[in-house]
Formats: structure tokens, C-alpha cells, sequence
């Protein structure tokens, strides 16, 4: 890859990713369409975070990211790389580069295993230099997360949440990588934990100069964390644009209606306009026509019903996939008066 | 106040174990009003559910030890028969877990598990019961009820399913719903549309609400008074508005602290609380629970520190001169940088 000075470098890029899992119903066979075609590119240095709700496919599309699971169809470039169809042997030697922190810090953890020789596996499966070495940068890692030298002999059931996230990372770090995708890392936590996770991330990121890609489905998490956010809905990305600017003013009915959804620590919470969407997520399977999101859309019309719309680059840069963006004046209409559409 | 509804007085609850006695609640005491709705928060492990299950006497385990009172309708619960308790338990006062697959039973349809719980209370027939159980699933937001009163809980989504469970907890009209971190299975916009429903049955109903919760933003929507605990003990209780904007023990700082901002500033670092909670199988109790991870602490966190009004109705616990405490929390979270 060449280097233009000042301009962002591409490390990461998903082109047209779709994931769909086939399925058996009584209507016959079925897809569940997890990921439709979502395309991003993730920057060197940045932190690019994902969010939607729970079935959107954020996971999925992350685990499509490091191959952990093939993609049904589109391609994931990675520093240049085609990564979708490479061998295994191939593969194994770019995921160096890439590597993955989960959710479920219980879950993820060999429990027999002790808290170095989790972190010194992955130095292990790549043979990056002698028992002596990988043990010793094994130690290294574990201060750089915060453990003591007198953790490393521990099995994971004698550390806490929190602790067990940190070695998760500290695994994760362990091949020197370039990117990190973590999938929920925090959401398992108690809040005061979390908030040392997020920390200890943050940390990592200044001294590594580490590209993260951060789903959850916390929308004020990812706005602390990250420089770009993209909103994923049923499958396809419907937002993405600098964390703040999504954040502050909202272009997709969605994401607005995410962010109000957001309970807020308020003395006076009265005072508050909320959009509640009505009724569920619907059936991956059977997605809706048009815009996935018009039966929940309080803006919706007809083209929303016909015409599925195309992420689109707004002349302020961010992506934005609808027909009828919020514009910051109609939002301010929307919210002035009008009484919000109520659940029941 | 008025006469309160509720009145736990002195609540402790440990369990005997092998490696010896676990405090889980250690002598809290509250009330709760008429119509109020009251926001208990704290981390997992601090002793808000275990309180308020023993508040019902829902622990069945043999090694709980419950002390203490708790009045409602003049009665102590701790003390009351079986009989009685029944009575109270599912009409008076209500429950909704966290979980609304595992507190529905699967091989049941909605409309029993109401209907049950009606003919469980009052004598009415079951085309009676089912009709009220209709008007309820109608009443909670669900659409088509006079089907959906026929599916399982499979056949609902994690929403629906808990609107079922408000739904139950509601049919007898209870003067007391507790309700246990209702929304936290739940997605972000399902939460807002559980916690809007809530709040407008509590309107309706005018039930007292007890709402357990990690989450200080629900908490400081739907509350009227606030209640932290830490350690099973409470370290500060007040009305909503003053716990929000003057909160006044270190570890509601540090609570707050940990939540990222959402008015639309972004902070690097979040002041988080070093070290992690206690763990209630600690027997050093007689000092400031929290003082192992707070910044201020010094020797005199050494004996416990007793919950002290400053104002009416604002209390804490710890031995921080009254005076200092806004300066002193501005320190607390002064590390915070801001960025574009």
C-alpha cells in the first residue's frame, strides 16, 4: 500500500459482505438474511464503532470481518489482502494482524487453562520465538493489563468479570496485532468495571496505535469510544458517520430513535421528548419491502414501501441509507409539540 | 409523609455457607409511599435483589437467615403465616424478574398464567378470568389480544414476553409491584417502550413501584426517590432530583462517573472506580464498605459509617465533612479531558 501523508489509510475493508444462514421452517428451506450487504472501510488509528439492536447482525458481520466465518458472498480486505478465500494456511498467517476480543468473558476462557498459558497460546500457534521468550512477553502482556506477576499461574474461575476481560485482551494483543474487533467487550460488566475496560482500551489504543472496530449496542459507550459510528439495522448499515455528528444530530429515523431510547441521568427528566418505536425487530427471514425500517418508521411513506433506499454520502460526508433523512430543522420540528407516537 | 405502604426496618439477610457466614444484606431500612416509585441501584453482588426477595420471602434456601422487619399494611411480612402471605403475595405485592422467558412457564399460554393468578386471588369463574386477562394483555400494549391470549411464550418475542409478565403482575391490581431489573434483557428501544409502560400503569393503577436496577439512567427517568446500595448496605438514599444533581456519597460519584456522558461531550478517560465491588463473603464489615477503592478514604471510615440526613430526606453514609462534599467531587471526576 502506498502512503499519502494526511490522507486516512484504508486497512480494513468489507465490500458488499453478505452472510445469510441457511435454515429449515415448515415453509421449506429458508435464509436468514444476518448481514446484506454492508460495505465500510475501517481506517489505521481509528476506532470504528457498531451499533444495533440485538439480531441486527453486528456480531455476525464482525465475525464475517475476521473469518471466523465465511461470508455467502463479497469480499473483506484486509491491509490490502483479499482474506474471504484464502487457505487456512494463508489466512493463519495475516490473522497476525487481526484479532478478535468477545463478549462473554466467562465463555471465552479455556477454564483449565492458566491465566499466562491462555495468553501465551496464540504466541504458541505461531511460534513467535522460544518458551523462554513467549513466557516472558506472556508476563509482560499481563502487567500491560494490569495483573500482577502472582496472577499467572491463576485459572480463569478465580478471577472476576472484569479481570477475565482484561485477559481476554491480553490474549488478544499477544500476536502484536494491527486491529482488534471487539464484539460487546463491556456488556457483560458491572458499570464501574466497564468504565475500566473502556479506560484500558483507550490506553492500549494511545500506546499501540491500534485500529479497534467496537461493536455494541450501547450507543453512549460507542459515542465515548469511537471516532466513527455506523448504525446497523436488520442486516445493513443504515448510518455511518463521525461519532459526534451521528451522535448529536441523527440523519437516519433509526438512529434517532436509538438515541432517544437512551435512558439519560437527568434531574429533570420531564421536560424530555422521546421517540418510542412501536413493535419488534422483524423476521430476518422475511424481511420487509422497501426500507427495512418503514413499519417502525414515524416518517414513513410510500416510496419507504417500495423503494429500498441506498447508503448515500451526504455532502457533510456522512452515509446515509433513506429516503427522507432528518434534517437538524425538521428534527427540531418534530420534537417541538408533537405528542410521540405511543407503544400501546 | 403520609403512612408508608411499606416499611422495611433493620432488613438483614445472610446465608451460612461452608467457608462461613455471607452477609448479603446488612441492616437496611427504607419505606416506601403510596404511589411512590422508588429506584434501587447497585452492582451485582450489592444486595438489591436479595433484599427485596426477602422482602416477599421468596428464599427458600434453609442456610437464609432474615432479620429484621418489614412492615406493609402493618403487618410484618417476616412474621405472617403462610396463609396470610399468600394472601398478599401476587395481589398485594407483585413481582417481575429480570427474565421474562424463565418466569413464564413454557408449556402454559399467556392467558392462563393470568388467569391463574386471578382465580389463585378471587372467586371468579375461568371465561371470567380469561376476559380479564384479555382486557390486561390489551391493557400492557399487545396487539390482537384476544388471540395472542391463546400463544405460548415462545410465540412471543423478549418484549412481548415481559408486557406478559407485567400483565400478571398487574391482575390483581397489587398496591406494590417490584420489579426487578425489568428492561435489562432487554434491547434499548424495547426498554424505552417497558419503561413507558410502566410509568403510564403506574399512573393508572397509582401501585407503588419498587425498581431494581444497575442502570442509573432508568433509575433517574422513572423514580421518584433513589436509593444506592453497595456492599448490602445503603450508602445514600434521596429524591430523584438531589441524588442526581448533588449525589453526595464517593460511590455515587463514582457510579455517575463510569456512565459515559450522553450530552453529547465526549470524555477520554471515563473516572472509573479502581479495584472491584465487595465481595459479600467479606467479614471485615465494621467500616466503610466502599473505602478499599475510594480516593478520599482515610482512618476514619473506621467504624461503619452511619446513614446521616443533610437535608430532609437526603441521606449517606460516610464521614466526609458535609461542607466539602461539591468540591470534593468535582476532584473525584476531575481527570476527565474533553474532546471534540
Amino acid at each position: 500500500m502506498t502512503t499519502v501523508p494526511g490522507q486516512p489509510q484504508v486497512l480494513l475493508e468489507a465490500r458488499d459482505v453478505v452472510k445469510h444462514f441457511p435454515i429449515r421452517t415448515s415453509k421449506g428451506k429458508q435464509q436468514v438474511q444476518a448481514v446484506d450487504g454492508v460495505s465500510l472501510q475501517v481506517f489505521r488509528g481509528e476506532t470504528l464503532g457498531l451499533v444495533g439492536e440485538s439480531g441486527c447482525g453486528k456480531s455476525t458481520f464482525g465475525r464475517c470481518l475476521v473469518r471466523l466465518i465465511d461470508v455467502t458472498s463479497g469480499s473483506v480486505i484486509y491491509d490490502g489482502v483479499d482474506i474471504t478465500d484464502l487457505s487456512r494456511r494463508r489466512l493463519r498467517e495475516h490473522r497476525r494482524g487481526f484479532q478478535m476480543i468477545f463478549q462473554d468473558p466467562y465463555a471465552s476462557l479455556n477454564p483449565r487453562r492458566r491465566a499466562a498459558a491462555t495468553v501465551e497460546e496464540p504466541m504458541r500457534t505461531h511460534r513467535t520465538g522460544t518458551d523462554a521468550e513467549i513466557r516472558a512477553r506472556a508476563l509482560h502482556l499481563l502487567e500491560i493489563v494490569g495483573f500482577d506477576p502472582s496472577y499467572a499461574d491463576r485459572y480463569p474461575h478465580e478471577f472476576s468479570g472484569g479481570q477475565r476481560q482484561r485477559l481476554g485482551i491480553a490474549r488478544a494483543l499477544a500476536l502484536e496485532p494491527r486491529l482488534l474487533i471487539a464484539d460487546e467487550p463491556v456488556s457483560a460488566l458491572d458499570v464501574s468495571i466497564q468504565a475500566q475496560v473502556l479506560n484500558l482500551l483507550a490506553d492500549l489504543q494511545d500506546e499501540q496505535s491500534l485500529t479497534y472496530v467496537f461493536i455494541a449496542h450501547d450507543l453512549a459507550v460507542v459515542h465515548h469510544i469511537a471516532d466513527r459510528i455506523g448504525v446497523m439495522y436488520l442486516g445493513e448499515l443504515v448510518e455511518l458517520g463521525d461519532s459526534s455528528g451521528v451522535y448529536n444530530s441523527p440523519r437516519h429515523p433509526y438512529t434517532e430513535a436509538l438515541l432517544s431510547a437512551i435512558p439519560v441521568i437527568d434531574a429533570d427528566v420531564e421536560n424530555r421528548e422521546r421517540i418510542v418505536l412501536t413493535g419488534d425487530l422483524p423476521n430476518p427471514i422475511d424481511k420487509p419491502t422497501g426500507c427495512a425500517f418503514h413499519p417502525r418508521c414515524r416518517y414513513a411513506q410510500d416510496l419507504c414501501r417500495r423503494e429500498k433506499p441506498v447508503l448515500q454520502i451526504q455532502t457533510d460526508g456522512r452515509q446515509v441509507a433513506c429516503h427522507y433523512p432528518v434534517s437538524p430543522a425538521r428534527r427540531s420540528d418534530a420534537t417541538d409539540g408533537a405528542a410521540p407516537p405511543q407503544s400501546s | 409523609m403520609s403512612e408508608p405502604l411499606l416499611d422495611v426496618r433493620g432488613l438483614s439477610v445472610s446465608f451460612r455457607t461452608r467457608s462461613g457466614l455471607v452477609t448479603a444484606v446488612d441492616g437496611i431500612s427504607f419505606q416506601v409511599g403510596p404511589g411512590e416509585v422508588v429506584g434501587l441501584v447497585g452492582e451485582s453482588g450489592s444486595g438489591k435483589s436479595v433484599s427485596m426477595l426477602s422482602v416477599l420471602r421468596l428464599i427458600d434456601n434453609p442456610n437464609c437467615v432474615v432479620g429484621g422487619e418489614v412492615v406493609f399494611q402493618g403487618q410484618n411480612l417476616l412474621e405472617l403465616d403462610d396463609a396470610s402471605l399468600r394472601r398478599i403475595r401476587g395481589q398485594e405485592i407483585a413481582m417481575v424478574f429480570q427474565d421474562p422467558m424463565t418466569a413464564l412457564t413454557p408449556v402454559y399460554t399467556a392467558g392462563w398464567h393470568i388467569s391463574e393468578q386471578i382465580r389463585a386471588h378471587e372467586k371468579v369463574s375461568q371465561r371470567a378470568a380469561m376476559d380479564r386477562a384479555v382486557q390486561l394483555l390489551e391493557s400492557v400494549g399487545i396487539p390482537n389480544a384476544a388471540d395472542r391470549v391463546n400463544s405460548y411464550p415462545h410465540e412471543f418475542s423478549g418484549g412481548m414476553r415481559q408486557r406478559v409478565v407485567i400483565a400478571m403482575a398487574l391482575s390483581c391490581n397489587p398496591s406494590l409491584l417490584i420489579a426487578d431489573e425489568p428492561t435489562t434483557a432487554l434491547d434499548v428501544t424495547i426498554q424505552a417502550q417497558i419503561l413507558e409502560l410502566l410509568r403510564a400503569l403506574q399512573k393508572e393503577f397509582g401501585s407503588s413501584i419498587v425498581l431494581i436496577t444497575h442502570d442509573m439512567g432508568v433509575v433517574s427517568q422513572m423514580s421518584d426517590r433513589v436509593l444506592v446500595m453497595y456492599g448490602g448496605r445503603l450508602v445514600e438514599a434521596g429524591p430523584r432530583r438531589d441524588v442526581m444533581r448533588d449525589p453526595l456519597h464517593p460511590y455515587t460519584w463514582g457510579l455517575m462517573g463510569s456512565i459515559p456522558p450522553t450530552d453529547g461531550t465526549r470524555a477520554t478517560r471515563l473516572s472509573a472506580i479502581p479495584g472491584a465491588p465487595i465481595s459479600p463473603a467479606d467479614t471485615d464489615r465494621d467500616r466503610c464498605l466502599f473505602a478499599p477503592r475510594c480516593r478520599f478514604a482515610t482512618d476514619s471510615c473506621r467504624p461503619e459509617p452511619a446513614l446521616v440526613a443533610h437535608k430532609p430526606d437526603h441521606s449517606d453514609a460516610c464521614v466526609l465533612p458535609f461542607g466539602e462534599r461539591p468540591a470534593l467531587r468535582l476532584q473525584a471526576i476531575s481527570p476527565l479531558g474533553v474532546r471534540a
